[in-house]
């Protein structure tokens, strides 16, 4: 097929969807309107449950088993990247020198890390009470971590971040998530009901049952995950180098 | 103004979908199509909290006020798009992985070049 | 008052949108869609959504651009290499 056929292609069917979606967006609910039976539904179970910030009830018990195919989503994209950025037989690495950085560039990096790293545990903790939760807190800490390569370099970078503990951790997590379940099941209810713990005292730290449990589980399991990730890619762009493109020099001298 | 209001957020969430299809089809370069996808998942987002505003509500988070004093926006469509923010970004990754291997076994990053490749 | 800041972020929105789709060369797209991130977050937060305001911005304006500078990086890196043969 060549461009022009599937210009004007893409050009009738994206007319055609473009059509059927204002349509329905002409027809949908007034935006802003006042009927919405499933999120006051959700508010009232929440409440019931003594956790404050309903979206973490929704996600950690309301619809936890949903959230289980999330992150079972999020395991197996992680372990896809792994698995396809890994050092083949054709390639090795070549450590890079370390580079000076410039002053303030340092200094800011080293102090806003505590600060970020710090941030991205606090929102964690704190995911059944205030904005925030596993999922928003796991990638902050993360990505703190990495200011580590801006302010030093990379070396000091491997040397915090040992990656077969995080992946270790990757699934330790995945696997905390299914044993807190697995705990409502054997606790004569239902997988991931959250009937196990005490729902404790309205906005304080402890309260919402299994909810705190799950968000932890969740928590260490992006920021394992997403250091992972990262630490794959940082892997490829700066130390992994293909073989044949090294040999190509060698075969130049040796011509001359 | 508030007839613009009623359907104005799903209209740009459609905006959105649109021009983002529209670069994954014109894209010609592999990276460049990930960042358009990611622009498409961006449209969800925006449609899934549209559905779920409510004039004068604050958000579902009663650590600071009294259960009941206020009206609150819906948490369920939040809690859907919440979630797939980050897995979303994974998945992003794991297309990017994906085109890094097409770089490394193809040499090329263009679309086109590669249907030649196969063909 | 909510109305017309709800519109700006939308517009906003649509506007960065069309730039990040717009921009072909990647490393210009990562930056682009950084700004998208962030301009996603404040309509969130606008919309009353703190939760996904704050999962967006950690995601759309730093780990998805880094994602893409590092693939460019890794890509770019591997063409020059190549380059260098006969």
């Amino acid at each position: 097929m060549t461009r022009g056929i599937r210009l004007w292609l893409v050009a009738a069917g994206g007319a055609g969807l473009a059509a059927l979606l204002v349509a329905a967006c002409l027809d949908l609910p007034r935006f802003g309107g006042d009927r919405h039976p499933y999120g006051d539904r959700a508010v009232r179970a929440a409440l019931a449950r003594h956790t404050a910030n309903t979206v973490a009830s929704v996600n950690f018990d309301q619809r936890a088993f949903d959230t289980l195919g999330e992150m079972t989503i999020l395991f197996a994209a992680v372990l896809g990247c792994v698995v396809l950025l890994r050092q083949t037989r054709d390639e090795h690495r070549a450590r890079p020198a370390p580079e000076p950085v410039a002053r303030p560039v340092r200094r800011y990096a080293l102090l806003v890390l505590p600060v970020a790293l710090l941030t991205g545990l606090y929102v964690i903790a704190h995911g059944q009470l205030s904005p925030g939760g596993g999922f928003q807190g796991g990638v902050v800490a993360a990505t703190a971590l990495h200011l580590l390569y801006l302010g030093a370099d990379y070396r000091a970078l491997e040397r915090v971040r040992p990656i077969g503990l995080y992946e270790v951790g990757d699934a330790i997590a995945a696997c905390a998530y299914l044993v807190t379940g697995l705990a409502g099941l054997i606790g004569g209810t239902a997988f991931l009901a959250n009937t196990l713990l005490p729902y404790g005292t309205f906005n304080t730290l402890s309260s919402g049952g299994t909810v705190p449990l799950l968000n932890a589980a969740i928590g260490m399991e992006v920021a394992c995950a997403v250091v992972v990730l990262l630490a794959r890619f940082l892997d490829q762009a700066v130390e992994i180098e293909s073989l044949t493109g090294i040999k190509t020099p060698t075969d130049k001298e040796r011509g001359k | 103004m508030t007839a613009l209001m009623h359907a104005l957020p799903y209209l740009v969430a459609v905006w959105v979908l649109l021009i983002g299809c529209y670069g994954l089809a014109t894209s010609r370069n592999l990276i460049h199509a990930v960042g358009c996808l990611s622009v498409c998942q961006a449209a969800t987002y925006v449609l899934l909290l549209a559905v779920g505003y409510r004039d004068d509500a604050t958000a579902p988070v009663f650590s600071d006020i009294q259960p009941g004093s206020r009206p609150v926006v819906d948490p369920v469509v939040q809690a859907l798009a919440l979630t797939d923010v980050v897995v979303g970004a994974t998945v992003t990754a794991l297309l990017l992985a994906l085109v890094v291997q097409v770089a490394k076994r193809h040499g090329t990053l263009d679309p086109d070049e590669l249907s030649e490749l196969r063909g | 008052m909510a109305d017309v800041v709800i519109v700006v972020a939308l517009l906003l929105v649509a506007a960065a949108a069309t730039c990040a789709v717009l921009v072909r060369d990647p490393v210009r797209q990562a930056l682009v869609l950084a700004v998208l991130g962030v301009v996603l977050a404040v309509l969130f937060t606008v919309l009353q959504a703190p939760d996904v305001a704050l999962s967006q911005l950690a995601v759309g304006s730093a780990l998805t651009p880094l994602l893409l500078l590092l693939t460019v990086r890794k890509v770019r890196r591997r063409a020059r290499q190549e380059g260098r043969g006969p």
